[in-house]
């Protein structure tokens, strides 16, 4: 699930920031087996796991440094860990060190989705599996709402501040009225930005 | 052959659409996929929409395969393929750019307040993925009590989420649901 990380806002160094000690610059091979092996662990969410590979198993990275690269994929659109993937390889091996992680990363799941897929397609409907599915179902919407409800809690340990409001028309606009959401974000993200921006005059 | 090529441009368009405005991660796009796939082209309903969603969370690896068996249940293997290149492909080209230029920038005043401001629309898209989804899984008292036992397991204990999916689908093989 995304949960937001904690934001990395460590004051700007001063002058040159200090060069990081030379760690192993991963080759596209390296990149493509240690991004599936993240996928291939990551039940129930994948960044802890790349993190754990990407600075404590294999040292690609500092904490600073992986913290660092996170914080600006969570501005970015699409999956925070997949943007993290397109990045790191780019930053060690090019264009294709980028495709290297980001297949290591989808291709083992996207195999046992299309896998589950045909399989469901196929048995989906037998009478002994309905009442699985149906379960299946309802539980996976208790986690979400888990979720949400944490990430929710998360950000109103103090005040209520303009964010909250935002946090509330976006729900309505996209889960109760479910308003196309390209002209939610066209109206909401700018609104958004300006009010944390003001906030932080 | 048209209808089919018709079905992957649908496919291609909509989920390079959900690809740009997934910030904070593909679960945020959920509303729109949902729109897109239930409500506007009536590719899947939204019992199975739910189902797939709940398939893909028991499986490892990031939110966004939940694309790859929307797409190949609305249009086999080659859905899978496009729909997930339509979710990955325009994010990914966004990042790979970003990664090139952005090295100066990285304690930028723009990006804070940039990831400040983007906070709460995506605690408000997850709040709405959570809407839909429960909606749809929704078949009555049997599955409003598992969506309730499962938020309360997942909220206020530290299991993995597996154990809820794991329990609810023991509970479903029974036949009480």
């Amino acid at each position: 699930m995304p949960a937001p990380e904690a934001s990395v806002s460590s004051p700007a160094p001063s002058g040159d920031p200090p060069v990081p000690p030379r760690q192993h610059v991963p080759t596209r091979l390296e990149l493509f087996l240690g991004f599936a092996k993240i996928a291939v662990c990551g039940f129930g969410g994948v960044l802890a796991w790349s993190r754990r590979i990407i600075v404590q198993e294999r040292g690609w990275l500092t904490p600073e440094e992986f913290n660092e690269q996170l914080a600006l994929c969570q501005v970015l659109p699409g999956g925070n860990i997949l943007n993290f993937s397109v990045m790191f390889g780019c930053r060690c091996a090019g264009v294709l060190g980028s495709l290297a992680a980001l297949f290591g990363l989808i291709g083992p799941p996207m195999v046992l989705m299309i896998v589950a897929g045909v399989l469901y397609r196929h048995y989906g409907e037998l009478p002994m599996l309905r009442g699985v599915f149906a379960s299946l179902a309802a539980a996976a919407a208790g986690l979400l709402i888990a979720t949400s409800l944490q990430m929710i809690v998360a950000t109103v340990k103090d005040r209520l501040r303009p964010g909250h409001l935002v946090a509330a028309v976006t729900f309505v606009a996209a889960g109760v009225l479910r308003l196309p959401l390209l002209w939610v974000m066209a109206a909401l993200i700018p609104v958004s930005v300006g009010l944390a921006w003001w906030e932080r005059r | 052959m048209s209808d089919d090529s018709d079905v992957y441009v649908a496919l291609l368009s909509t989920f390079a659409l959900c690809s740009v405005i997934a910030v904070g991660g593909a679960t945020s796009a959920v509303p729109e996929m949902h729109r897109q796939v239930v409500d506007v082209h009536h590719w899947i309903g939204d019992r199975t929409f739910s189902e797939l969603f709940a398939i893909a969370q028991t499986a490892p690896g990031p939110n966004v395969v939940f694309v790859t068996l929307l797409g190949h249940n609305i249009a086999g293997i080659p859905g899978a393929l496009v729909a997930m290149f339509a979710m990955c492909a325009p994010s990914s080209a966004i990042a790979y750019c970003a990664a090139r230029v952005v090295d100066r920038f990285r304690h930028a005043r723009w990006r804070i307040v940039l990831q400040a401001g983007l906070v709460p629309v995506t605690i408000g898209l997850i709040a709405a993925s959570a809407l839909i989804v429960a909606r749809a899984a929704d078949r009555g008292a049997a599955t409003f009590l598992i969506t309730a036992a499962s938020f309360a397991l997942c909220y206020w204990t530290r299991v993995t989420p597996l154990v809820a999916l794991g329990l609810a689908a023991l509970l479903g093989l029974t036949g009480v649901v």
